[in-house]
């Protein structure tokens, strides 16, 4: 009877600490948001990607539906080669639409808005998304705009110098 | 000055030997595993007496240190509006760090002492020589079940206290302090990684489960068998079972997450 009620207390024992990480595995951390099997692989050039990284969402619509898998350069165009997995339940996404990077807030992470096309065809493992639009750049932006005021500044000069 | 010099390489050739005694002795523990699968009711015993009793001091910290992480947590995050990020950093710093680490603080405190107490006691009484005399190996019979049972509760009690950790947590952010529960769970799932963050939990308690039963076991099998050599042998182990977990983690997490 001892050995059974000792039996029984580690019996319990080891199911709450089983119980604790499957809360964990489910509550606390994204396990249950990954779908089973992995989602169709497309890529996406850009000449700049800002901050994106691994595992960042991919949206449509702001709604989720899949993350970067891959970022490498290609030494030969100069750009950056972006894997997007995208769920398989999505499956219906034009060929033809556009692949943006947006940032979530003014100063959140980065991650891949794609807009829908007009083709009746639709994306599919190994393709690859011709349209893109690079990451805005903060610092460029401001460059940008300091120097075509410079630029103003020198014309109205010019203009009142006449 | 000779004098001096000799003490110091006494010194040295006394902590090698007792590096090699204690690595000899964890190879008899590990090759122990093989009488332990015919004799699981030597395991289910320890598991208890290590493991389950161990459970209420984890439990109970584990949710007052999540309850306060949520309390500084929002303290610093309100300043930049970002209160509702307060459960991913509830979440990530017990899942990663915290978990494990003050589980095996405490594990170190409440089961490695008992368990250097009690070899150290038994070595004292002569127990030990007496199961040799009758011809039973107490490495296999008295120690590994202890080290195994220690080894595989480790992770069970971190992962418990994470996951009370973050119900303690889950309760002053949203209960107390007013913070979204929806913003607290989804910021959290969006955040935390299965396998970059709870499973290398996972592993961490597990090599602090294996450091802290191993040092435990030693001490206590390698203790001078005398009233005051067990105590010493019972401080010598927390000591060197909390400096082994705080350098390990910082090893393990350099590893992990150092990129």
């Amino acid at each position: 009877m001892h050995t059974r009620q000792l039996e029984i207390t580690v019996g319990a024992f080891m199911a709450a600490g089983l119980v604790a990480l499957f809360f964990l595995a489910m509550q606390v951390s994204n396990l249950a948001s990954i779908t089973a099997g992995e989602g169709y692989e497309v890529t996406a050039r850009f000449d700049n990607i800002g901050g994106l990284k691994v595992r960042s969402p991919v949206s449509m619509a702001g709604v989720r539906i899949g993350r970067v898998v891959g970022i490498s350069y290609d030494q030969s165009s100069f750009e950056a080669v972006v894997t997007l997995s995208i769920d398989p339940a999505y499956n219906q996404i034009p060929d033809d639409s556009i692949a943006k990077i947006y940032t979530s807030g003014l100063l959140g992470e980065q991650y891949v808005g794609l807009d829908p096309g007009g083709s009746l065809e639709s994306l599919e493992q190994g393709s690859e998304v011709m349209l893109t639009q690079s990451a805005l750049v903060l610092e460029e932006i401001i460059g940008q705009f300091l120097f075509s005021r410079a630029e103003e500044n020198a014309i109205s000069d010019e203009a009142t110098a006449q | 000055m000779l004098d001096a010099l000799a003490r110091f390489g006494r010194r040295g050739l006394e902590s090698l030997e007792r590096l090699g005694r204690g690595h000899l002795l964890l190879l008899q523990i590990l090759a122990g595993l093989t009488s332990l699968v015919t004799r699981i009711g030597l395991l289910i015993a320890q598991v208890h007496s290590i493991g389950v009793r161990t459970t209420t001091i984890i439990v109970v910290s584990g949710l007052f240190v999540g309850m306060v992480l949520g309390l500084q947590g929002y303290y610093v995050l309100s300043q930049f509006a970002a209160e509702d990020s307060l459960g991913v950093m509830v979440a990530a710093s017990l899942v990663r760090e915290l978990g494990p680490v003050v589980t095996a603080l405490l594990f170190a405190g409440r089961a490695g002492s008992a368990l250097t107490a009690e070899i150290g006691l038994m070595k004292a009484t002569e127990q030990l020589s007496g199961l040799e005399m009758m011809a039973v190996d107490p490495i296999r019979r008295i120690l590994s079940p202890r080290f195994y049972a220690g080894f595989l509760s480790m992770p069970l009690l971190a992962a418990l206290f994470s996951a009370v950790g973050i119900i303690g947590g889950y309760f002053v952010s949203v209960g107390l302090l007013g913070v979204d529960e929806g913003a607290f769970w989804s910021q959290m799932q969006a955040k935390i990684d299965w396998n970059e963050d709870v499973i290398n939990g996972v592993i961490k308690s597990l090599v602090f489960g294996f450091v802290c039963s191993w040092i435990a076991l030693f001490q206590g099998y390698d203790a001078i068998p005398t009233s005051a050599g067990v105590s010493q042998a019972t401080t010598r182990t927390v000591v060197h079972s909390a400096l082994a977990v705080l350098v390990l983690d910082f090893v393990l997490t350099a590893l992990m997450f150092g990129d």
